[in-house]
């Protein structure tokens, strides 16, 4: 279906430019805080929030648009498409990316690393570029926006570029990128089967033999799941996440890690055609995996963005699961619960774009108020930052998954499609699946301790450091965009049959099904026909504020007289300080003793004669010792004995290419 | 015994000095020498291609040949020579190889080329094609003397020499190469010795010496 000629998808076109003219923009006045940062953050903002309305009409809507630009290679001019897949990751960039902007351009400061300019051009090109994926709709077009983001997020990242840890951090970000991308374009090479053509069209009508097709699905499940961060190429995101600028962390996390999720829903449902079920166990497993593996790790992190990080990673893998198994459903045959996998996925990744955007957003604003990123001397800050403090509570219930929010939602209906898993029809995956259903739950269970621990420590209790006493609440562009991130997390929460309805064209277009709704009332969620399960998050949010309101009437009046304050008891103990807090390493450390194994834990404990004891502790991961450290010692080995040929005397190479000659020669010679 | 016509009997003489001009270059140490005996293979190169242009009547070959005796016989070699005052290098030190060795794999080479040559030879339908051993020859041992010079001096005459070569060998295969082609090549040769030229002032200037043993420290590992 081609509509007339300004469309959405040409309006989205110009959204996209529109962002890296205003990043170019910043170019004007580098220097200059007010213009580059307050104005053409301010500006960029609102272009998202034109994305946002331009893409969720076309949702609605449900139409494909097509549009061939004569820019790009000289056979293949760029190919755009703008369907209800790109539409809804579309509407996820522009939402959440409105609410990051605007807290951005309160944000930026004078004299911290890169010029406000400069980094307003490589924030709004990583925006474009992450709009151009989206849209891309031939290899080389996506892949060109692919590299481009890789390579603006990396100037992002490594914005203090003056401290080597964060060089280093860029570095491996980088390095994980382009493995991801290699991976990228080797999957590319295969899906377009034999004709050359990469248009994505024309990779839907190539026939891949079976065996070709599970190597390209298995390289797109690499390429992406580098960039998703999925175990175990997940390494490189727990250190680029703390090293960027908060509002950079949160777009990273909230809307790139989504693109990689677009990118395997395009290639395994979409430019693959029919999915083998057995293709699916594979994302499957490895998200089952690790959903566990971050939690447990984000429990034990005693920097609060490394913590986010980790929590990121998790939920990643929370995505990746539903990715499987819709495949596993969908290539099994049983299109309806396919269809309702597939809806927890993508409604966990709109979860999941404002709820962590929300939080990492939050952590922006403390280390601002504090200078402080280490849980250690932090605490007690909802007392200084109310507005920080009460608006990242909203994002930490959602994303721990407590209803009325939205974290809930997503997560019910992932264990609702989970259900179905008995009725596969192969022997023991049928069996084995429900098991993985097991593995969720902890991880959700889990995700609530760290969420109460991230933030319980920073921002409960009493203030662990004196310095803390001059932290400030934020500015007020700052709390427009944690409002706004807010406000999404309780609108995604309390009207999930809306959003359903809307992420239906999606469904239909991937699956050729939609969840039905199985109630007559327009309040209650009930997404399987014919089982009693339904959810009422208006009734669940009435319900509790009506119970707290009568707790707080009924206490209010029964005890007005007789409130009394005093010290509380200290055991008979005088000196207490707000040291004696319970501490991140110490509400780490039941998980660090229960899951030993996967942790590698360097413990320093004081001497018990020791004047100044202190107590150092860190934790590695067994992957680096496993994984990477071998990998990386062979590849210096192969360096070396590569260098050998230089030898660093230009005789020596002209003889090289001499001898080459000679040889070439002798072969056509003989030939 | 058959009689060649004159036109050709002359030119089978050019090319045979050329091959002996590049052996002269081969042992020759002096630099000065080694830009002059360039000069000389130039013009015995333009001479060559007057030759040719007046048996087949071909125009364009006039103009390669007026190219290259501005180019190769004067301007080049002015420039070079220039440079040697300026930079005070008129020896250069012991080469690798020692002359006599170098010699012997130079006549190793010519045989090379010249079975090297054989096939195309066949297949060419030029009157020079017996010339098409000699280009090839010119080619690998301006590269042999390359390889066994120290100096950077040397190897950038080196270099122009095997241009020279390649430029004998597309005029006897196919009379040459078309106009644009030709000029291009002879910019590329222009620009080549100017960059080299100031790279020489460079490294002169970084190491005191133009000795090119200075740069084996810039590899990474030892």
């Amino acid at each position: 279906m081609t509509t007339t000629f300004p469309s959405l998808l040409t309006g989205c076109v110009a959204l996209l430019c529109g962002w890296v003219l205003v990043g170019l923009a910043g170019l004007l006045r580098p220097e200059s805080v007010r213009f580059a940062g307050r104005t053409l953050f301010t500006l960029g903002a609102a272009l998202g929030l034109g994305l946002a309305a331009l893409a969720g009409a076309s949702l609605l809507s449900g139409g494909i648009e097509r549009l061939i630009l004569p820019i790009g290679l000289p056979e293949l001019p760029l190919h755009l498409r703008l369907d209800p897949l790109s539409s809804l990751f579309l509407f996820l960039l522009g939402a959440s990316s409105f609410g990051i902007s605007v807290f951005a351009g309160g944000y930026f400061r004078e004299g911290e690393g890169t010029a406000p300019g400069l980094l307003c051009l490589q924030y709004h090109l990583f925006l474009a570029s992450m709009g151009g994926v989206l849209l891309a709709n031939d290899a080389y077009g996506f892949l060109v926006a692919w590299e481009v983001m890789a390579l603006s997020s990396y100037f992002l990242v490594t914005t203090q570029h003056r401290l080597p840890e964060i060089r280093r951090a860029g570095f491996l970000y980088l390095l994980m990128a382009h493995v991801g991308a290699l991976c990228l374009l080797l999957c590319f090479g295969v899906l377009q089967g034999g004709s050359w053509l990469f248009t994505f069209h024309a990779m839907r009508a190539a026939h891949l033999s079976p065996g070709w097709a599970a190597a390209a699905f298995l390289l797109a499940l690499v390429g992406f799941g580098a960039k998703a961060g999925l175990v175990p190429l997940h390494v490189w995101l727990p250190d680029a996440h703390p090293a960027a600028p908060s509002p950079v962390s949160a777009l990273m996390s909230g809307v790139m890690l989504k693109t990689a999720v677009y990118g395997m829903l395009r290639v395994g449902l979409d430019l693959l055609g029919r999915p083998v079920w057995w293709w699916g166990l594979a994302p499957l497993i490895l998200g089952l995996f690790t959903i566990f593996y971050g939690v447990l790790f984000a429990a034990v992190q005693t920097d609060m963005k490394r913590l986010l990080a980790y929590s990121s990673v998790e939920n990643i893998g929370i995505v990746f699961a539903g990715i499987g198994l819709t495949i596993v459903f969908a290539g099994s045959g049983m299109k309806a619960v396919a269809a309702l996998a597939l809806l927890a996925t993508l409604y966990h990744c709109l979860n999941h774009a404002f709820m962590k955007s929300l939080l990492f957003l939050g952590t922006g604003s403390v280390l601002h108020a504090t200078g402080e990123r280490n849980l250690g001397r932090l605490g007690g800050l909802i007392h200084r930052m109310p507005w920080v403090a009460w608006l990242t509570l909203i994002g930490t219930l959602a994303i721990a998954g407590i209803p009325p929010l939205n974290g809930f939602v997503s997560e019910w209906l992932l264990l609702q499609s989970f259900l179905f898993a008995g009725r596969l029809p192969h022997a023991f995956v049928n069996l084995l699946i429900p098991m993985g259903m097991a593995l969720l739950v902890l991880g959700a269970a889990l995700a609530g301790y760290v969420m109460v621990k991230f933030y319980g420590i920073i921002f409960l209790g009493q203030p662990r450091e004196a310095s803390l006493a001059r932290a400030h609440d934020c500015g007020w562009l700052e709390r427009v965009g944690l409002l706004w991130l807010a406000l999404g997390c309780l609108a995604l929460g309390l009207f999930p049959l809306q959003v359903i309805r809307a992420l239906g064209a999606v469904t239909a277009q991937l699956i050729g099904a939609v969840v039905p709704q199985a109630s007559p009332h327009w309040w209650l969620l009930a997404p399987v026909p014919g089982r009693p399960v339904s959810y009422g998050p208006l009734v669940f949010l009435t319900a509790t504020t009506a119970v707290v309101l009568l707790t707080v009437l009924v206490v209010r009046l029964t005890y007005r007289q007789r409130v009394r304050r005093g010290p509380a008891w200290d055991c008979g103990f005088g000196a207490v300080t707000a040291r004696m807090q319970d501490t991140a390493e110490g509400f780490g450390q039941p998980i660090r003793h229960l899951f030993q194994p996967f942790f590698e834990i360097e413990r320093q404990l004081p001497e018990p004669a020791d004047r100044e004891p202190r107590y150092r502790i860190a934790i590695r991961e067994r992957i680096w010792r496993l994984l990477y450290e071998p990998i990386s010692a062979a590849v210096d080995r192969l360096a070396n004995t590569a260098a050998r040929v230089q030898q660093g005397r230009i005789s020596v190479y002209l003889l090289y290419s001499f001898a080459t000659l000679l040889v070439l020669l002798a072969v056509a010679l003989i030939s | 015994m058959t009689h060649l016509p004159l036109g050709q009997q002359l030119l089978d003489t050019c090319a045979a000095l050329l091959l002996l001009l590049s052996f002269a270059m081969l042992s020759q140490r002096r630099v000065v020498t080694l830009v002059n005996l360039y000069a000389a293979q130039g013009a015995v190169l333009a001479a060559a291609t007057l030759l040719l242009a007046w048996r087949t009547g071909e125009e364009h070959l006039y103009v390669s040949a007026a190219l290259t005796l501005v180019l190769k016989v004067a301007f080049l070699p002015w420039l070079l020579h220039r440079l040697i005052r300026r930079l005070g290098v008129y020896w250069d030190t012991e080469p690798l190889l020692k002359v006599s060795g170098t010699m012997l794999a130079g006549l190793v080479i010519v045989v090379f080329a010249f079975s090297l040559a054989q096939p195309i030879t066949r297949l060419a339908s030029t009157d020079t094609r017996s010339a098409i051993g000699i280009a090839v020859s010119v080619v690998l041992l301006a590269f042999l003397m390359m390889i066994t010079r120290r100096k950077a001096m040397s190897q950038v005459v080196g270099f122009l020499s095997m241009e020279n070569g390649v430029f004998f060998g597309a005029m006897s295969a196919s009379y040459g190469m078309p106009m644009v082609v030709e000029l291009g090549v002879a910019l590329d040769v222009l620009v080549a010795v100017l960059v080299l030229g100031v790279f020489f002032f460079q490294i002169r200037e970084r190491f005191d010496s133009l000795d090119l043993h200075h740069l084996e420290t810039l590899k990474e590992r030892d």
